[in-house]
């Protein structure tokens, strides 16, 4: 057994819902969008876990609370086998330098008004783990290590002077100066061109390598988990309707969402056709999600039982779940 | 495509955007034809210029881009000379755009109806209000949509509904050419599919050419029945789309197919192209990729290739003195 990392236990969190004042008094019952709505699971030292989903299944707001940046309704999170909530205010602290984050948009992600050198290094001064010259080594080491060369040269660039591409290294560079062993990457690729995500997404796996790293891997794109993903989680509406090998998932889709989505995938090959229609419809609303399976009303399997009862992961082979009794049966 | 008549011709196009520090050579001397019932890939990265060749085409220019030079003959008539009044009786009746996002396309405080009768009386004083809703929920229904929703606004939609109704504007005048400018850039994978499973349906529906603007290959596998692949604002190849992904001659097609991730494929690692697009204040001299190129000869730094045509595909590439 792998040293485990991080540890997600039937996490929930409920956004509260703006609404009218006049409404607000005539109805005492509090609305909420549960955008996390029960979720567990576990990542490994060394693994890079897939979090895939549509807008709106709550990928997001599941990286958000691992790193602590939103607190959790119910459920708890744990790093290294121990609770974050039993961590005090240093220790979280501290525990930021070995959590980061790569955001999607290197453009709003990065100031404009500050040099690549300034936001590298930045983290190092936040956490007081160095200053002056002592930090500039350590942001130009980094910055060498995701390529960008000269690290001397760059150091003193802004952002809109580099590429698309130099602009996510910055991103990636800024998120490993603190030398952290765990990294949620929320869709690091997703407004980068083809060619450079290709470059970003091998940078990446050299770099799990080197820094013998952990990966959350936020996406909304199937293809690219296949280049970089252990396992795969499948969210829908804010649960993980199914959990797995990347391989074993791919291969043997069980839950009907997920062989949904990846049909819905484009293929770059002008021979292939999808053997199956696309559900009508889309996601529903979060505030008001179907009773029993959050997909029954637009999946081709649904029995009535789907529409009562809320599934829960079953196993489904080695190391697969999926919450679907009509299709693990 | 039947008879293969020729309703759109580019030649020559060059498109300049002067900025504070030079001029953005956003086109460089683009030839393209465009075949009645064809849908056109036009594919590359940002900056490759196809959505300003897309612009250029409705004249819809951001200022201060401008056509410095070319043509641009819609059914033996000149776009790019054409003033304002005669640009009205073809940008929108014959030919009509769809562009990325439905939300900042659509104006919040119209509904649905609104829009429709906006568009159709903008092109068509004749039609009554009535006239016009009628034609409006008939499109709807064509688009898979309750013409009961007629009264709604753009912030009751859901994302897919939103694009839905942005191509039914496009198309509720009748045109027979549409140019789409990434639709579905901003939807989630499983609405794409939908999308461009109904603009596929739409094109038959309404005998339509479709020019379909993307930087997603994936997306135009199997819809396009030609692709023209765009590098710094020139093009780089055109081809049957079969014929391309079987067998890319441009290298930057070819380092293209195999940057992109295919689900369908067991391929160990994707292959990475080093380097990034060039500048077109300062355009490389000789080809564009010829930095980037791992087959770079000398020629190609120094001239700009030719375009060699032949067996339905063109190509802009020192390697080839014909088509093999």
């Amino acid at each position: 057994m792998r040293e485990e990392i991080v540890r997600v236990r039937d996490l929930v969190k409920r956004f509260p819902v703006q609404r009218g004042i006049l409404s607000g008094f005539l109805s005492s019952e509090a609305r909420a969008v549960h955008a996390v709505d029960g979720v567990s699971f576990v990542i490994s030292k060394g693994e890079v876990l897939g979090l895939v989903g549509e807008s709106g299944s709550g990928k997001t707001t599941t990286g958000r609370l691992i790193l602590g940046l939103t607190r959790p309704s119910a459920g708890e999170i744990s790093y290294r086998g121990r609770p974050l909530a039993s961590f005090g205010r240093a220790e979280m602290e501290r525990l930021r330098t070995r959590m980061q984050v790569i955001f999607q948009d290197p453009y709003a992600s990065l100031s404009p008004r500050m040099t690549v050198g300034d936001a590298v290094s930045h983290p190092l001064k936040i956490h007081g783990m160095a200053s002056g010259e002592r930090a500039r080594e350590m942001a130009e080491e980094i910055m060498e290590k995701v390529g960008l060369t000269p690290a001397g040269f760059l150091y003193r660039k802004y952002p809109h002077q580099l590429s698309g591409g130099q602009r996510q290294r910055v991103a990636i560079a800024r998120a490993l100066v603190t030398s952290p062993d765990f990294v949620v990457a929320d869709e690091p690729i997703a407004m980068a061109d083809v060619s450079v995500r290709a470059m970003i997404l091998e940078l990446m796996v050299r770099l799990k390598e080197d820094f013998d790293l952990t990966y959350l891997f936020i996406t909304h794109d199937l293809a690219t988990c296949k280049y970089i993903c252990d396992r795969i989680a499948v969210m829908y509406l804010g649960r993980i309707v199914e959990i797995g090998p990347i391989r074993e998932v791919f291969s043997n889709p069980v839950h009907p969402y997920t062989r949904t989505l990846l049909e819905a995938v484009p293929v770059p090959d002008p021979e292939f056709r999808r053997t199956q229609p696309m559900p009508k419809g889309e996601i529903p609303n979060p505030v008001d999600p179907p009773a029993g399976c959050a997909f029954h009303p637009r999946c081709a399997y649904a029995e009535p039982a789907c529409a009562r009862e809320r599934p829960e992961l079953l196993p489904v082979g080695p190391g697969h779940e999926a919450a679907c009794p009509v299709m693990a049966r | 495509m039947g008879a293969g008549e020729t309703i759109l011709s580019i030649k020559g196009l060059h498109v300049e955007f002067p900025i504070s520090i030079g001029t953005v050579k956003a086109l460089q001397g683009v030839d393209l034809d465009i075949v009645k019932g064809e849908v056109m890939g036009l594919v590359g990265e940002s900056g490759c210029g196809k959505s300003t060749l897309g612009f250029s085409i409705v004249r819809l220019l951001r200022p201060p881009g401008r056509i410095t030079s070319g043509r641009i003959d819609y059914r033996g008539r000149n776009v790019a000379g054409m003033d304002e009044k005669e640009l009205l009786r073809i940008r929108g009746r014959r030919i009509a755009m769809v562009f990325q996002d439905p939300l900042t396309s659509l104006n919040p405080l119209f509904s649905i109806g609104q829009h429709f009768v906006e568009t159709i009386r903008t092109h068509d004083r004749a039609v009554t209000k009535s006239r016009a809703l009628e034609m409006a929920g008939d499109m709807l229904e064509s688009l898979g949509i309750s013409r009961q929703r007629l009264g709604e606004y753009p912030h009751q939609m859901s994302g897919g509904m939103r694009q839905r109704i942005m191509i039914g504007l496009a198309l509720v005048m009748r045109p027979e050419l549409l140019i789409a400018d990434e639709p579905t850039t901003a939807l989630d994978v499983i609405v794409e599919a939908q999308f461009l499973d109904l603009l596929e349906e739409l094109r038959g529906r309404f005998d339509l050419t479709v020019i379909l603007i993307t930087h997603n290959l994936g997306n135009v596998a199997q819809l396009a029945h030609r692709i023209t692949v765009m590098y710094g604002g020139t093009i780089v190849e055109v081809a049957p789309a079969g014929d391309l992904f079987r067998r890319p001659l441009h290298p930057y097609t070819e380092g293209l197919l195999a940057s992109i991730p295919n689900i369908r494929l067991d391929r160990p690692r994707l292959v990475t192209m080093p380097g990034s697009p060039p500048d077109l204040v300062d355009p490389p001299a000789g080809c564009v990729f010829h930095p980037r190129c791992p087959r770079a000869m000398d020629v190609c730094r120094r001239e700009r290739p030719p375009s060699v045509s032949g067996d339905g595909r063109t190509v802009s590439c020192w390697l080839y003195k014909e088509v093999p």
